[in-house]
């Protein structure tokens, strides 16, 4: 029953090996579980390292971290926080500034795991065919989302937002937000490829926007060495962010990743045989002299 | 796709209307402003739960009739016990609870209401005054009025009272209500209070504030009080009608509030004195 076609990574497996080859997803999930556990040791073991939960948090009583989009959309309606809720705010700003905004989907948000399911299961089940809608909606909705709370004058997104349901529920009970978090599954696993995450979720939006300058980034350092294997558009999440860099050299273009949507994933440093791609500093000059970080300097620490 | 946004953003903006209306039996923590401004303020953290020592505060499910993810509490279940630090507050990123509540007796969580006076015990006669002594507001939040119990004849009700100005809506007489379904209920104001309207002026307090009366009484004429036909309320003051005789004179009316004679015949009870 062996496939005739190629599986997707296989080549990366037979030349880095079972580790290798999954080095950086490793390291994604321990930051997932990581911080999930660090928010679930105060209710479950009585250890309260981690107060709260990714709207806002206390961590050993004197650091506050705060989620700037729901603080913006609390501003949108009205409201002016506290000096605690600005000042975690100011900090999550500064590191998602920093390391790329959307290392929160990739390393911290809890619903990603959900739809990565959801995409290794469309995959080995082979369900093919997907709904199309652009991958602008998410700022569309990032954009209804705010003025929703300027209209209203409450965070109406809250209401429905499965990223805050999900987290918020499996800290403090979760009741009946399975169902929303069952639809997200399924609407990525039958109805639309990377859908949730990809094109709709306005959360992502919001952190890719934040970190679009930011100077961590993913580089095809050794973008000569491609072999047009395409495994990287294979499980890119955002496969539109790799051509310009991987491919542009003879437009002039830098191999840098720079688009806001990459979320840092590392999903294409892990998956290439040629090892083409790794971690790189925007400014640290161009070319394949930038450093590689060491895989313990990742962003664990970003629970936003 | 902008068209779907938007639809997508009209039905959340009304859902979010519906999510609103906080239910009756649902109070806010101390600092909890009004409920629309509540939810432009609360990022759902949850630290006031978690702040909370005595396990009050829940944040609300998305199957609770209140806005997913924001605190609230029972009174029936669990009330607030009114700590004096209110760390819950103190917790509170985003005043959302408001840190200008020091005194946790200005809190303002909602109002009791004794909803119903035919299983109120203290109603039907009997002295279980559960609410009242449970209260931790004793003797200003809730007091006891003393009324003939005009059933028996020969004893007192004395009627549990809440005051507005100084209930903090904890929960403690709701949970304490020993029948079966409590009788009286802590609801949220907007729900618990009424209001005037503000063009309504309270004659004796004007009368007070004015230091005398704002009319000339002198031209004031006594009619007689209307009473449904055929009725006759003992020792009742009305020399319109004829009816001067002095309190305490009829049997059983004694000592009512509202038969006691004032000195200007047209005056109602209290306002008088003495002029």
């Amino acid at each position: 029953m062996k496939a005739e076609i190629r599986r997707v990574g296989a080549d990366a497996l037979a030349a880095k090996g079972r580790l290798g080859a999954r080095k950086w997803l490793l390291a994604r999930r321990a930051s997932q579980l990581g911080i999930l556990a660090l928010f679930l040791l105060g209710p479950l073991a009585g250890i309260w390292i981690v107060k709260g939960n990714l709207a806002y948090s206390l961590t050993l009583d004197t650091l506050p971290l705060t989620d700037p989009y729901v603080l913006l959309q609390s501003l949108l309606a009205g409201h002016l926080p506290e000096t605690l809720g600005i000042a975690g705010a100011a900090i999550v700003l500064l590191f998602y500034f920093l390391v790329g905004g959307r290392v929160y989907c990739a390393w911290v948000c809890p619903v990603n795991m959900v739809t990565d399911l959801a995409g290794w299961l469309r995959e080995r089940l082979g369900i093919k065919g997907s709904a199309h809608i652009g991958r602008q909606a998410r700022y569309w909705l990032l954009g209804m989302t705010l003025l929703l709370a300027a209209a209203t004058g409450t965070i109406a997104w809250e209401l429905i937002n499965p990223v805050s349901m999900l987290h918020r529920g499996l800290i403090f009970g979760l009741g009946s937000a399975w169902a929303v978090v069952l639809a997200v599954f399924l609407f990525d696993l039958f109805v639309m490829r990377r859908g949730w995450c990809g094109h709709l979720c306005p959360v992502g939006a919001f952190y890719g926007l934040l970190g679009q300058w930011s100077p961590l980034r993913v580089s095809a350092t050794r973008r000569a060495a491609c072999n047009d294997c395409m495994d990287c558009f294979e499980v890119c999440p955002e496969p539109q962010v790799i051509r310009p860099a991987l491919k542009g050299e003879a437009n002039g273009i830098g191999p840098l990743i720079v688009s806001p949507s990459c979320t840092n994933c590392g999903r294409c440093i892990d998956v290439c045989a040629k090892d083409v791609f790794n971690f790189g500093l925007r400014f640290a000059g161009s070319g394949p002299t930038v450093p590689p970080v060491p895989a313990d300097g990742q962003p664990l620490a970003g629970k936003g | 796709m902008a068209c779907g946004v938007g639809m997508l953003g009209l039905g959340l903006g009304l859902y979010g209307k519906q999510a609103a209306a906080l239910p009756a039996l649902a109070l806010r923590p101390p600092g909890a402003g009004a409920e629309a401004d509540f939810l432009g303020a609360c990022i759902r953290c949850g630290l006031c739960v978690r702040d909370c020592p005595f396990d009050t505060l829940r944040l609300a499910l998305p199957e609770t009739p209140v806005a997913t993810g924001t605190p609230y509490f029972v009174a029936r279940e669990v009330p607030c016990e009114m700590c004096d630090d209110i760390p819950c507050v103190k917790a509170c990123p985003t005043g959302a609870l408001d840190h200008g509540l020091t005194d946790i007796n200005q809190a303002r969580m909602g109002l009791a209401a004794l909803l119903d006076h035919e299983t109120c015990l203290n109603f039907l006669g009997l002295r279980c005054d559960v609410c009242y002594r449970v209260c931790p507001v004793i003797d200003k939040a809730i007091t006891l009025e003393v009324l003939p119990n005009t059933r028996t004849g020969r004893h007192a009700m004395f009627l549990p009272t809440v005051h507005s100005e100084h209930c903090t809506g904890c929960g403690k007489c709701e949970k304490a209500c020993v029948t079966e379904e409590a009788a009286i209920k802590v609801l949220p104001l907007a729900i618990a209070k009424g209001s005037l309207g503000r063009h309504y002026r309270l004659g004796w307090e004007e009368q007070k504030k004015a230091g005398g009366s704002l009319i000339d009484e002198k031209s004031m004429v006594d009619l007689p009080d209307r009473m449904p036909e055929g009725m006759r309320l003992p020792g009742h003051y009305d020399p319109a009608s004829g009816m001067t005789a002095p309190p305490g004179d009829a049997a059983g009316a004694a000592g009512m509030p509202g038969t006691t004679a004032g000195p200007v015949p047209s005056l109602p009870p209290g306002l008088g004195d003495g002029k």
